[in-house]
């Protein structure tokens, strides 16, 4: 037998066994167990802030760690600070390339991030006396999907070339590549202790990486279509994704599979943006269709529903301390819910 | 680019691909029953701090709007 045809037979071999392990492991479903949980109550939130200024679709938003401030993206070539409490902007930052996709907010608060179809990630110092770019990282060769900080001197970037990699922002080198997806990379979560992120693809996959070793450690399936959001559960075993395939899914790492998913037959739009409430008992899931829905995490269930914005939802957020939840539009407004 | 290296490139893809799958076979699961019983326990023990949950007292909202004022 060739070679080739060895290591296929292997490869089937595997993922035989990888699908019986998971099954040996799959007791119960997480709506089964979560069955004697009394439900979320019904979770109706009103909108707090409406913010106006950007002039396009807004494709992204990041909390500061100060639950106050916040940076949005445009496609109207701009990232804008904004302070939540006032719904002042605090400032405004032109991009070289209006194709943006993403932004970020570093834990300090002292630099944000954008990238886009430019294939780069720019990093802005916000606290000079003048905005400053303080770094290009030039490397990767396709669209920047997502940009996480981990702290002012290293930052993770989700690619369309298929690829994540961890940057030094000192040398604006790429320390590690993160290479196995096989699709379009489209977010990426960093995970509670830092030590390990997950990334969702256009492959219809997520993965879990070790950040420091560059090793792929786990992969999930079950979507049908790209995973356009992903977010660790608090607790840090567990993520939930969000497809084109118009569902969300939580995977358990330690089970290391999916064991709960958050459908219903009306909805047929796909989830654009995903956050978490502090405790994870609430996912809000933006989609297509204009809607944020809100999900019971452990029962599965649709317990609220945020309507307001007049085109898609493309982008949600939570704070560190779990106080509201913001919603970013292509109607280009943001809103604020509590 | 020849035959010959593409079928070589393909074999490298191969063992690449083996490889992955020979890492992603052996880690050790935990029942779903224990994950699940742990991801309800999280929610359980931190949902008294989870204020879109519980609900946030005006007087503690941050976002809540101030009572407009009239110049008399």
């Amino acid at each position: 037998m060739g070679e080739m045809e060895q290591m296929k037979k292997e490869a089937e071999a595997l993922k035989t066994q990888i699908e019986a392990a998971r099954k040996a492991a799959c007791d119960t479903d997480m709506a089964s167990a979560a069955s004697g949980v009394a439900p979320a109550p019904r979770v109706q939130l009103k909108t707090r802030r409406t913010l106006k200024g950007h002039l396009a679709k807004i494709y992204a938003m990041h909390w500061s760690t100060d639950n106050k401030l916040m940076v949005s993206a445009s496609q109207d070539g701009k990232l804008l600070i904004w302070d939540s409490h006032s719904g002042n902007k605090v400032n405004a930052v032109p991009l070289k390339s209006s194709w943006v996709m993403t932004c970020a907010y570093a834990p300090s608060g002292n630099l944000v991030a954008s990238g886009g179809l430019d294939n780069m990630c720019t990093v802005y110092n916000l606290k000079t006396p003048v905005i400053k770019t303080v770094k290009e990282l030039d490397a990767h060769t396709g669209y920047l999907s997502c940009a996480r900080f981990l702290s002012d001197t290293e930052i993770l970037t989700s690619s369309g070339d298929t690829t994540c990699a961890l940057w030094d922002l000192e040398t604006g080198k790429q320390k590690t590549v993160f290479l196995n997806h096989v699709g379009d990379c489209m977010c990426l979560a960093l995970s509670p202790d830092m030590n390990s992120f997950v990334s969702g693809a256009c492959d219809s996959l997520a993965k879990l990486w070790d950040i420091r070793d560059g090793q792929c450690k786990q992969t999930f399936q079950g979507h049908t279509s790209d995973i356009n959001a992903i977010s660790f559960y608090p607790s840090g075993n567990a993520i939930i994704t969000g497809s084109d395939d118009c569902t969300c899914k939580m995977y358990d790492l330690r089970a290391d599979q999916e064991v709960i998913g958050y459908q219903d037959a009306a909805l047929n739009s796909g989830v654009t943006s995903l956050a978490l409430s502090v405790s994870g008992r609430l996912v809000f899931a933006g989609y297509d269709d204009f809607n944020c829905n809100i999900w019971d995490s452990l029962k599965g269930e649709k317990v609220g529903v945020l309507s307001g914005h007049d085109n898609r939802v493309s982008c949600t957020g939570v704070p560190v301390d779990g106080m509201c939840v913001c919603t970013g539009s292509w109607d280009s407004f943001l809103k604020i819910w509590n | 680019m020849s035959s010959k290296m593409q079928s070589s490139n393909n074999i490298a893809q191969a063992r690449r691909t083996v490889q992955q799958l020979r890492l992603e076979a052996n880690i050790e699961r935990i029942k779903v029953s224990k994950a699940s019983a742990d991801l309800m326990h999280y929610c359980s023990e931190h949902a008294k701090y989870d204020p879109l949950l519980m609900g946030i007292p005006a007087s503690e909202n941050p976002f809540k709007d101030k009572k407009p004022c009239t110049i008399l």
